[in-house]
């Protein structure tokens, strides 16, 4: 009862937030000079001046701004993301599509990317300022400061062009099309270089903030009264450590799956993966507002929704959370 | 030491040497000697996903390099650029230039079962040709009507003479034919088979995953005898052009069209014998990049700055350094690859010459003060590297003759709408594509009157009366001797007041894997339906 009360207050918070974003971004789309006509116009190669008119027609665009974004308002009261001009399409089932493949991808990375910056900061932290500790920060420093473009780009020189281990793109094998456990492995191979490049960037972060949450932590008293009553070095590490050292990292994973999101349109370009991004990104450069307002909503709705489970996660961590909540 | 072993040795060296050289400069008599291999899946780059796939209602080579197997045209280019049948096999034109009558080739199913008949010619064109597609809207502007006295005959009527040589080679692109059946009800554009296209073409479509791939299977009722030899193409869709030159080299694409990767790794792939890569089949595909100027600066509108900007911009060197192999220096509008109708390179040029474009500056009274003579403002066209490399090198060419550029960038829709719409620009740089034939999208950027914001147009405040003449004259001139020597007209005359300098010709580029047989051989091979398209073992 607690969690559902809990989960309503949150949902009554988010919700003029969520009219506030769209409306903001239908507004920004607007100052962008040209619409989706003039988009489609130069994916052509040409067209007159009376079809043109008649596409605007089309695609609704002769009504004024407000009455376009109270239209759009409207609809998405009743629960209606509009109509994509680019798919054809509803935009709902555009972007159920596309689903799958971002939050496959996102939560591979992420999960990826938390573990090895757990194990990896604790494993510096314990050694810290020794060779482990130094060549753990290194790696990491590299592997933020690399871009991802770069980093899938040569993934894919190495491990597809020149050792052949892996494809270099695409979300299945369409030459021959597996059906069950193979299926899954196959989806699982086109997964494995997206989500290193992706994760990568993000384990740097991971394992900074761990190694140095676990340094705070291991000066505390509390750490001294667990080692004075005897408790052998792994305990005091796993139990009392390593729990209370997590927190910055569980606030760290809400607030980067929105950014996971925005910043997957590189990687899911460099691997031809059909994801969120890429048509965020395709939406923005055609113009298609619908699409992109119906992205911004669902993006925003999955912020919300990890967050929410942060917000659970942190009061199983450190009880004293819940008990003030 | 045996002398004479060394001698065999040495002699049978140069053979196969020359043997060697011999395949070089001639690859297709090795191919001669093989016999056309069936089956196979060829995998091609779609670089940019179009909102349809029905070549009767755009004309987009994005469009063609997929429908272009599902549908067929009624005419084709044969190797030579010269008209071939497809759906139609024979035409006649009446002397007036009014009536064109096209015979059409019996015996082709839909691939839905349904014959092909003459009732689907004329569907198409009163309500696709005529009414949306891009550019054929201009072309049928006059058609009034298609009869259809018998199954085999379709017969345009035009209201003012139609040239039939314009006509044919308008319609390899603008004459893709649909199926009446599946259109007569509902919203043409709205409709379902755009997405999911029926045709009489060689491939059949089989499925299409929107942002992953499009796969077409062997029609096995192709009207041509013995083709397809694929069995299956596949479209894969990669936005990220390194990632696409990755893909061919680890062999999962075979063909990547229109100049779809980088120009560094073009380059690169093109001296690893795995690929051929070349302009040839392209030639049908020419553009040109221009520089626009705005009219109504009151600078630009005089036409000793424009050409002072011409000749202070090094246009040689620029390809050379940039371009490479890829591109060649232009004349005009025409391209020298469209043979009908280039009218040879002796039409006004504007060689390299940066004193004189200092003394042109200066006889039209824009002294400079502090170096800077006056500022201009260049939108450059988001549609390829070579626009963005030559927008950079206009604006350091022009520094050096004391004129300031600022860059300012947009995407797609952007560009179109400052500046063909809102005409907010001083100077605007892209590409002209020559379809062929002048009239269909080349004198549209010199005839006045057209509507503000149609794209690819004249749209820089500039009107001249001659040129609107010449253009009008060409249009409907039947002889095919006088409308050549209207066009080179045409060509004196734009080049001489400049409203579009178009210095730099260019053909697309093609990259494919060395395993492919019969690709290339016509010059809009990428559009073209690969019936007779193999892949060697």
């Amino acid at each position: 009862m607690r969690i559902l009360s809990l989960a309503g207050r949150r949902l009554a918070a988010s919700i003029p937030t969520l009219f506030l974003i769209l409306i903001g971004v239908f507004l920004l789309l607007q100052l962008a000079p040209g619409d989706t006509v003039d988009a489609l116009m130069a994916q052509m190669g040409g067209g007159d001046a009376a079809t043109a008119q008649e596409l605007r027609k089309f695609y609704g665009l002769d009504l004024s701004v407000p009455a376009q974004l109270g239209n759009y308002l409207w609809h998405l009261v009743r629960l209606d993301l509009g109509f994509s001009s680019i798919y054809g399409k509803p935009v709902a089932t555009v972007i159920l599509e596309r689903l799958p493949p971002t939050i496959l991808l996102m939560t591979a990375s992420l999960s990826f990317a938390f573990f090895f910056g757990l194990v990896f900061g604790v494993i510096a932290s314990r050694g810290v300022n020794r060779w482990p500790d130094t060549l753990i920060s290194t790696l990491g420093l590299i592997f933020y400061a690399t871009p991802s473009f770069w980093f899938g780009l040569m993934a894919i020189v190495v491990f597809s062009v020149y050792l052949q281990w892996l494809p270099p793109g695409g979300f299945e094998d369409i030459g021959n099309v597996q059906t069950g456990i193979w299926h899954v492995l196959d989806i699982a191979a086109h997964l494995v270089l997206p989500t290193l490049t992706l994760g990568l960037i993000f384990l740097a972060i991971y394992l900074r903030i761990m190694r140095a949450s676990m340094l705070e932590v291991l000066n505390l008293d509390f750490v001294r009264t667990a080692r004075a009553k005897g408790l052998d070095e792994t305990h005091v590490i796993t139990r009392h450590v390593l729990r209370n050292a997590l927190l910055p990292m569980v606030t760290l994973i809400g607030l980067q799956a929105g950014t996971m999101l925005g910043g997957s349109v590189v990687v899911e370009s460099v691997f031809s993966l059909p994801g969120l991004g890429r048509l965020a990104y395709e939406s923005v450069v055609q113009r298609d507002l619908n699409t992109l307002l119906g992205i911004v909503f669902v993006s925003a709705l999955l912020v919300i929704i990890v967050n929410f489970v942060v917000d659970l996660l942190y009061a199983r961590l450190d009880p004293r959370i819940a008990t003030e909540g | 030491m045996d002398l004479s072993r060394l001698e065999i040795n040495r002699r049978t060296a140069l053979l196969t040497s020359a043997a060697i050289a011999a395949n070089v400069i001639n690859p297709m008599r090795a191919f001669a000697q093989e016999t056309p291999r069936k089956g196979g899946v060829f995998n091609v780059h779609y670089g940019a996903e179009q909102r349809q796939l029905n070549p009767s209602i755009q004309a987009s080579t994005g469009v063609y390099i997929i429908g272009g197997k599902i549908q067929e045209n009624l005419v084709d280019l044969d190797a030579n650029g010269q008209p071939v049948g497809v759906l139609a096999e024979s035409w006649e034109a009446t002397p007036d230039g009014k009536t064109v009558t096209f015979k059409l080739r019996k015996g082709i199913t839909w691939h839905d079962g349904k014959p092909f008949t003459s009732e689907d010619v004329a569907f198409t064109a009163m309500n696709m040709w005529k009414k949306i597609l891009n550019y054929g809207s201009t072309l049928q502007l006059f058609l009034t009507s298609v009869d259809t006295p018998d199954p085999q005959t379709a017969i345009f009527r035009y209201e003012r003479p139609m040239p039939l040589n314009l006509l044919l080679r308008a319609l390899p692109d603008l004459g893709y034919v649909s199926a009446k059946h599946l259109y007569e009800s509902g919203d043409i554009r709205q409709n379902p088979t755009n997405l999911a296209p029926v045709g009489t073409g060689p491939f059949k479509f089989v499925k299409y995953e929107r942002g992953q791939y499009i796969i077409a299977d062997r029609n096995p009722d192709y009207w041509r005898p013995n083709a397809p030899y694929l069995d299956r193409i596949v479209w894969k869709v990669i936005t990220d052009r390194a990632a696409a030159a990755a893909q061919m080299e680890a062999g999962e694409l075979h063909y990547s069209p229109f100049s779809g990767l980088t120009i560094s790794d073009m380059a690169r792939l093109g001296k690893d014998k795995r690929f051929i890569v070349s302009t040839k089949g392209n030639e049908g595909n020419a553009r040109t990049n221009t520089i626009e100027f705005n009219f109504r600066r009151k600078e630009l509108s005089d036409i000793r700055v424009r050409r002072a900007i011409a000749h202070a911009i090094n246009v040689p060197f620029f390809i050379d350094n940039f371009l490479g192999d890829f591109a060649k220096l232009g004349t005009g509008p025409i391209p020298s690859t469209s043979t009908d109708f280039y009218p040879g390179p002796n039409t006004p040029q504007y060689p390299y010459d940066k004193a004189k474009a200092i003394a042109l500056l200066d006889e039209a009274g824009f002294k400079a003060s502090g170096g800077n003579r006056f500022a201009l403002k260049l939108l450059p066209a988001p549609w390829g590297e070579d626009i963005s490399l030559w927008s950079t090198f206009i604006q350091q060419s022009l520094g050096e003759v004391g004129i300031q550029v600022d860059i300012v960038r947009n995407d797609g829709g952007g560009f179109l709408k400052q500046v063909y719409d809102d005409h907010a620009f001083d100077l605007a740089t892209g590409w002209h594509q020559y379809r062929n034939d002048p009239a269909v999208s080349t004198t549209v950027w010199y005839r006045s009157g057209q509507p503000k914001g149609a794209p690819w147009t004249n749209q820089w405040g500039w009107e001249d009366k001659t040129v609107d003449a010449t253009i009008d004259n060409a249009a409907t001139e039947v002889d095919p001797v006088k409308r050549k020597a209207l066009y080179a007209d045409f060509v004196k005359e734009v080049n001489t007041e400049l409203p579009v300098w178009m210095p730099i010709e260019q053909i697309f580029v093609t990259v494919i894997t060395a395993k492919a047989r019969n690709h290339s051989n016509t010059p809009r091979w990428g559009s073209a339906s690969w019936h007779d398209l193999w892949l060697s073992a």
